[in-house]
């Protein structure tokens, strides 16, 4: 990434594409998030070569398998250790994470919490679908209460895991969310968590169309869309819907919906999103928000500035060297107390 | 001056015991550094309570360290000691069985008051009539605190400070029990406190004063004598732990094959000594991740890896069992990783402190599959080194996970090291891709002869695979369950690991090889075994010892070996896991077992008891 060479390449999707032959079910969402990955591999333009894909298990880990850079389809939960190995050992790679509800807050969810206090330079898609798909149609940790599946026949009681509470709660230092269908914005954010140093949390709200269909369909229905979406943008008033006419303030310590030009609300008293706030209260509610009263947000929601886990341990590895005697394996033999015998 | 007898002795067994700040470790390393100097063999071990800082006095907070020279080869740190240093009644008190008929107890007669009994537990003012033992040793009473109280006046310390320096005295004392000069402690001294010059010439003054009130006691006591080695081969030594020993050998490993070297690891008695000695090397490049559990430990070092480095994790029984998955994952994605287990008493958490050779099946077995590989054990603290450089030859030539077992003696313990130059190592030659290779290459592609996966890395241009845990199909790489492929795919990883034996040194047999019984053992129990073998021999009875370092493949000439001795017994610290594992190897050889699984090294003397009985 740093030579003129690979500045200069164009790369297109195809480049990217293994020739593996996809084995999602039809009309899956994770199609959408593959060809969205192969865009912005493309358009940013590191080579496939200096690309690691490390996943877990799962639907969404197959993603490894059709690209056609270096991947490594690892074992369930633990993609986010072995992408921080991959990084630390050799941080000129661009290294991405393919992760599940399941995989990435069940099995994982240590690892992913640790992976995103370290800030380590990862670029992490959770495929967020509410549901165990490859094993068939059991409720996952994003499962809303009360669901019903294989595994929950009267219901779960349980409640769920909101990704970015998590993120944030892990003093994560980006996150983004993007809707399957909505390939746009998706490129945008997915754009975004690349070009992000540190953890870069991307929720990718995907449809499984077998076990868990429409658990998005809310917000996914293409008619009201535009109502129930905001696309958050770093410096950019937070309006949405059809019309641009809706927008975001605050009352109080919450969050309210308004419309341009009813009760006196002028555009200028709409929110300015500010994603390099270092303070999280705002993303928060940003990432919180629920429907039917409030729409719900896409696009980055928190990206702020933090010293990489690599970076750091590459620079304290530096600073080590140039002040120690020892440079050689000889020298430290000779650093022992030692005697003739 | 002194006009006691002097003793010449062959060997002698000294143990210090004291509360866990009073700094016993120093004390003993001390004394066995400068005695080497002198030419004496040595070998030292550590016994720690597993409370960090129990009640001052009290038994839970006795620590111990064990120092054996000799001017012959010696292999263990010895079995019971000769002279026992305590600080305190404590001490005294768990010690006492230990001590040797005959020996001589050197004790801080200021802690030997009511508050000292009691807290030890004591009934009488007498503690050694107590014990039962004031008739069979000889006693040395110092009042090391008040006397390192009034060497130390004028020197405007703190009281608590002062008292942090009764080990000088104690190490002075000894010195002069031992004819030791003590120059050499000196300057040992000077090394490590050589930044803090006030507390320098503070225990420089209590080591002298501490070597002349010996000199001046004129008791009736036989100082010691103990000759240079002879035996030991010409060379420059140093005095190394186990686990600092199997961290250099991983270091010299990366280095001879011109990699960067990575740990991943939790922190976990008795391992954990091994990442601190990593750590400390980012001089040399080395990388070090601790992780927030076992599993991120190896996966972050799978990852590495995969990345093109030398990666190692370290852990003790428990962590590998939480790493078995992960094992499972290097094994099908053919990529390098040594795995250190310092083996502990278990199962689960168990004996922490303690030893114990109980991971054997769960390294050869434990995981799910048909998943082979590579298991060998080091035998002594200096032998860490030379396996830990095995380990990380093997894992990258073979491209496979390596365990290599280790255990809380071995890693904890030191012996004598010659040192080593990295020239002088064994060439260690990747199984890289090459440039031409391109055209063709997927994830699976191998060197036909051996079945060693070759190595591409993310970087390389023209190399780009998927790798991953699901089976792979043997020509293309792709995800495969063909039935038939499997099958082959099976063999051939247990045919590349068995293709290790290859590079594998024959099983020696040690001591007399035209023997009527033959001991086997692995791992750490070498020195015990020998020692005790040895002893026989000398005796004028036939004993043969083949001790197995590598455990699978095991060398090549091991069934021959066996099958050569009419009597084989397997001694281990376990219930028979490796004579389990021969049986199923070894024909027509009716295997008896010495086992033991109490937490503690075997003793030489009940060694020497069963073998002299399978040999009447």
């Amino acid at each position: 990434m740093e030579t003129t060479e690979t500045i200069t390449k164009q790369y297109t999707s195809k480049d990217f594409k293994s020739d593996q032959y996809v084995r999602w079910c039809p009309g899956c969402g994770d199609y959408a998030i593959l060809s969205t990955l192969q865009k912005v591999m493309a358009e940013i333009g590191i080579p496939p070569h200096q690309t690691a894909i490390i996943s877990g298990i799962g639907c969404s880990s197959r993603l490894s398998y059709y690209m056609s850079s270096y991947g490594f389809h690892t074992i369930h939960g633990r993609g986010a250790a072995v992408a921080t190995g991959v990084k630390v050992a050799n941080p000129s790679l661009s290294v991405w994470q393919i992760t599940g509800d399941g995989d990435c807050l069940a099995i994982g969810g240590n690892h992913f919490i640790h992976s995103v206090r370290r800030n380590v330079d990862i670029n992490v898609l959770l495929f967020n679908n509410q549901i165990y798909g490859l094993t068939k149609g059991q409720y996952s940790p994003t499962s809303r209460k009360g669901f019903i599946s294989k595994s929950s026949p009267f219901g779960t009681v349980e409640r769920p895991f909101r990704p970015a509470e998590l993120t944030m709660g892990a003093r994560g230092t980006f996150f983004a969310r993007l809707l399957d269908v909505d390939l746009k914005n998706g490129q945008t954010a997915m754009l975004a968590a690349a070009r992000h140093k540190g953890t870069s949390i991307v929720e990718c709200l995907v449809n499984c169309v077998i076990f868990n269909d429409g658990a998005h369909s809310w917000l996914a229905e293409r008619e009201f869309r535009t109502d129930r979406l905001i696309m958050l943008e770093h410096g950019k008033r937070m309006i949405f819907g059809k019309d641009q006419n809706k927008g975001l303030v605050l009352d109080g310590f919450n969050l309210k919906v308004v419309t341009i030009g009813e009760n006196g609300i002028k555009e200028s008293d709409i929110l300015i999103h500010d994603a390099s706030c270092e303070d999280t209260t705002l993303h928060m509610k940003l990432a919180l928000m629920e429907g039917p009263d409030m729409p719900i947000a896409v696009g980055v929601i928190r990206d702020v500035e933090e010293d990489t886990y690599d970076a750091a341990m590459e620079a304290q590895m530096i600073e080590v060297q140039s002040k120690s005697k020892i440079k050689t394996f000889d020298d430290l033999i000779a650093t022992c107390e030692q005697w003739d015998m | 001056m002194g006009t006691n007898n002097k003793t010449e002795l062959d060997n002698v067994v000294v143990r210090f015991s004291g509360d866990s700040g009073d700094g016993m470790q120093l004390t003993g390393t001390l004394f066995s550094n400068l005695s080497a100097i002198l030419g004496n063999e040595i070998s030292t071990f550590p016994d720690y309570p597993s409370e960090i800082r129990a009640p001052q006095g009290t038994l839970g907070g006795v620590s111990g360290f064990q120092v054996h020279l000799g001017s012959s080869k010696i292999y263990t740190p010895g079995d019971d000691p000769d002279v026992l240093v305590v600080m305190n009644p404590a001490a005294l008190k768990v010690n006492a069985d230990a001590i040797k008929k005959g020996g001589v107890i050197i004790f801080d007669s200021d802690t030997f008051n009511k508050s000292g009994y009691d807290k030890a537990g004591f009934t009488t003012e007498n503690p050694f009539e107590e014990l039962g033992i004031s008739d069979t040793i000889q006693l040395i009473p110092a009042a090391l605190s008040t006397l390192t109280q009034s060497s130390l006046e004028g020197f405007g310390f703190e009281n608590k400070i002062v008292l942090r320096s009764k080990n000088m005295f104690a190490l002075g004392l000894i010195c002069w029990l031992f004819n030791r000069p003590i120059d050499q402690a000196i300057h040992f001294l000077g090394n490590k406190f050589g930044k803090k010059p006030n507390i320098l010439h503070a225990n420089v003054k209590v080591l002298t004063d501490g070597f002349n009130y010996g000199n001046n006691l004129h008791l009736a006591i036989s100082t010691y004598f103990i000759e240079k080695s002879h035996e030991t081969q010409k060379g420059r030594y140093t005095s190394i732990s186990g686990n600092k020993a199997t961290a250099w050998g991983l270091i010299a490993a990366a280095k001879k094959a011109g990699l960067n070297l990575f740990l991943g690891s939790y922190p976990i008695t008795p391992a954990t000594d091994i990442m601190h000695e990593l750590v400390l090397r980012k001089d040399l490049g080395v990388k070090v991740m601790q992780a927030e559990d076992e599993i991120a430990g190896i996966s972050a070092s799978i990852g590495a890896s995969f990345a093109g480095y030398l990666a190692a994790t370290s852990t003790s029984g428990p962590g590998l069992a939480l790493k078995s998955e992960a094992i499972g994952l290097a094994v099908m994605a053919e990529l390098p990783l040594v795995v250190v287990d310092v083996m502990r008493g278990g199962p689960s958490t168990g004996l922490p402190t303690k030893t114990e050779q109980t991971d054997l099946l769960q390294a050869l077995y434990g995981r799910n599959g048909e998943s082979p590989v590579v298991v060998i054990a080091a035998s002594t603290p200096d032998d860490c080194f030379r396996q830990a450089f095995m380990a990380g030859k093997i894992a990258l030539e073979f491209m496979t996970p390596v365990i290599l077992l280790s255990d809380a003696f071995i890693g904890n313990g030191t012996s004598l090291w010659k040192l080593p130059s990295l020239a002088e190592l064994p060439e260690i030659k990747l199984n890289m891709v090459t440039p031409d290779m391109a055209e063709g290459f997927n994830v699976a592609s191998r060197n036909e002869v051996s079945k060693v996966r070759y190595w591409s890395i993310p970087g390389m241009e023209g190399f780009g695979h998927r790798n991953g845990g699901l089976e792979k199909d043997y020509e293309t790489g792709g995800i495969s369950t063909e039935a038939l492929n499997h099958q082959l795919m099976v063999d051939t990883r247990e045919q590349k690991v068995n293709n290790v034996s290859q590079i594998l040194p024959e099983l020696k047999v040690e001591g007399n090889e035209d023997a009527g019984l033959l001991v086997i053992g692995w791992g750490g129990t070498h020195g015990h075994l020998m020692s005790a073998v040895n002893s026989i021999n000398k005796k004028g009875k036939k004993i043969a010892l083949a001790h197995f370092n590598y455990i699978n493949p095991l060398p090549r000439n091991a069934v021959e070996v066996i099958q050569r001795y009419k009597k084989v017994v397997v001694c281990e610290l376990n219930s028979g896991q490796f004579a389990n594992l021969l049986r199923s190897k070894v024909s027509g050889v009716e295997f008896l077992q010495y086992n033991k699984v109490q937490g503690q090294p075997f003793t030489v003397a009940e060694l020497e008891e069963c073998f002299n009985n399978l040999l009447d």
